[in-house]
């Protein structure tokens, strides 16, 4: 009977392949047909494996995009940055600090993080407009003040979880608020601030709605300048292919060596912290 | 003294983000309404009350109507398929095979990529050309294999459309229902599967009297998650179809409307109408879901 029960599962493997199949069906197309040389690139032949390892189409996209991904970067980067920062110390007050109107002012900024931004976008760039902040700044700001609900409420859920005692003791002995922030949470945030900055690292990195409106062409990050590379007709599709690559790999990067964090910070952002 | 010192400090780190959230969400909500019943038209901001003039023009706009008919195929498809795949998945990886993590990353990685690239990718496996030189994509792949009858015009397909649409986005987030559904199984006791196969449930009954009941906190939420999502598409359906009218959707309604077109008091009040849809999914989830946290 257990035997019998234990063969039955080993044909999961049937249905669970063939999902993987499915799952990696673009990423073949995408790798493949990067690697292609010109000749070998016929609609026909799609799935066909490449001849040879050719590099020419990753190299025509990388003098296209590298200005994008480099752009990308810098504006990624201190968004991340600022915005965990800002995420952790905000965690921190609303977990330890039942002040007056917590409770009203924690799911008003929770809502922040789901609001469709059709709703301000108009608002926004007058705003960026006004302040002298257009192009990669202002993106950086929105994406850093866009973020702050999803890194608060990661980073409350997890200080709201640390023993209370902890604090207590550290009251004892005189330590005041940022002592305690200082020397007993940071040092035992990391994991979180690894889960806060995948998040803010790969949908700042991902978004196109922001950068579309706020940035022109000598600033546009990685998801506009692809889009616009795959819209023109004059552009290979082999190249679009290899610039979709370019385009994916810091956050497949960061999923490969981070995915257990990525998976946390995938979990908070539906509130299951 | 302490404890006063303790309070400022707090008011101190908390006011700029809280400020900030306010400013970027709620005042900038306030001045969107705004401008949604204003005659604002062109690059200089025009005030004048227009009243509810430009959502009944929006209303009244047959684009509009094949905006909401491609947004509830598009949920319909993308939700549904969502949770049905992800709920499969979740249960064969349940099951503690071996190599149960590399399936389970394999099925979570196109949530590392954007939109953008996932859309640029499937238009081409998605090229709807059936016959001819430039059959190409799942078309050819059908045709190799023999499954012809399969190969279809995909995204160029009249009103259905949108539901292939919806195939890429499947593709993008399935496995997050995976990962939230594999989370509430490991939240069930084992003693409770062990107590019903001992009582001669088969597994099949365990998951359909026993699993699923318990894991509907996990569906709500993949619903109102998925379901707020596909209310926001954008990229993905640029990607894939740039603005083509028969696919298009409010999101980009919007953003034609008002930075192409200039039409600010119209595309304000087309965010207006989106924010509100989304609001009556999303705020009786933040209450549920704050107040089962505190009853914990």
């Amino acid at each position: 009977m257990r035997t019998k029960f234990r063969l039955s599962k080993r044909w999961l493997y049937i249905p669970l392949t063939l999902m993987a199949v499915f799952y990696l069906l673009p990423m073949y197309v995408m790798l493949a047909t990067g690697f292609k040389r010109f000749e070998e690139i016929d609609l026909k032949t799609m799935w066909a494996l490449p001849k040879g390892i050719a590099f020419i189409n990753y190299i025509e996209a990388w003098t296209k995009l590298s200005p994008s991904l480099l752009n990308s970067f810098m504006m990624v980067i201190p968004a991340a940055l600022i915005s965990s920062a800002l995420g952790s110390l905000n965690g921190f007050i609303l977990a330890k600090w039942k002040f007056r109107g917590a409770d009203v002012i924690f799911p008003l900024i929770l809502f922040g993080m789901f609001i469709p931004y059709q709703s301000i976008l108009i608002p926004l760039v007058q705003f960026m407009n006004a302040l002298g902040l257009t192009g990669l700044p202002g993106l950086t700001l929105a994406h850093i003040i866009y973020g702050i609900p999803i890194t608060t409420l990661t980073f409350r859920n997890y200080y709201a979880s640390l023993p209370q005692e902890l604090l207590e003791a550290a009251k004892m002995d005189g330590a005041d608020m940022l002592g305690i922030y200082r020397y007993i949470l940071l040092p035992i945030s990391l994991p979180s601030f690894v889960v806060v900055l995948i998040w803010q690292f790969t949908s700042a990195w991902n978004d196109f709605l922001f950068a579309v409106v706020l940035t022109g062409n000598t600033e546009w990050p990685i998801t506009v300048a692809l889009n616009n590379m795959a819209g023109s007709q004059i552009i290979a599709w082999n190249v679009q292919m290899a610039g979709s690559l370019l385009a994916a790999l810091p956050t497949l990067l960061v999923y490969i060596f981070l995915g257990r964090y990525f998976l946390r910070g995938l979990l908070a952002g539906s509130l299951k912290g | 003294m302490q404890i006063d010192k303790d309070r400022f400090l707090n008011i101190l780190f908390i006011s700029p983000s809280i400020l900030a959230v306010f400013i970027f969400v709620y005042a900038f909500i306030g001045w969107s309404a705004r401008v949604s019943f204003s005659k604002w038209k062109g690059l200089t901001a025009d005030y004048t009350w227009n009243s509810i003039n430009n959502y009944l023009e929006i209303f009244a706009d047959p684009r509009f109507h094949v905006d909401i008919r491609n947004t509830l195929i598009f949920t319909g498809v993308f939700v549904i398929g969502s949770i049905l795949l992800g709920f499969l998945l979740a249960v064969m990886l349940d099951q503690g095979l071996k190599g149960e993590g590399f399936f389970r990353s394999l099925f979570l990685f196109p949530m590392a990529i954007s939109y953008i690239v996932t859309g640029v990718v499937w238009r081409w496996l998605m090229n709807p050309a059936m016959t001819g030189s430039r059959v190409t994509g799942f078309n050819i792949l059908f045709q190799n294999l023999g499954l012809d009858f399969l190969a279809n015009t995909w995204y160029n397909t009249p009103i259905w459309g949108m539901a292939s649409i919806a195939l890429a986005a499947i593709w993008q987030m399935s496995g997050y229902t995976m990962a939230l559904y594999l989370a509430g199984l490991r939240s069930i006791p084992q003693e409770l599967r062990e107590a019903a196969q001992i009582d001669g449930a088969n597994e099949l009954q365990i998951y359909r009297h026993i699993m699923l009941p318990l894991l509907a906190p996990v569906t709500l939420s993949a619903l109102i998650i998925l379901g707020h999502m596909s209310l926001k598409v954008f990229d993905l359906i640029v990607a894939v179809a740039g603005k083509q009218l028969p696919l298009d959707v409010p999101a980009i309604y919007m953003w034609q409307v008002t930075f192409d077109g200039l039409f600010y008091g119209k595309g304000a009040a087309i965010g207006m109408i989106l924010l509100i849809s989304v609001a009556v999914l999303i705020i009786p989830y933040i209450r549920y879901t704050l107040k089962t946290e505190a009853q914990q």
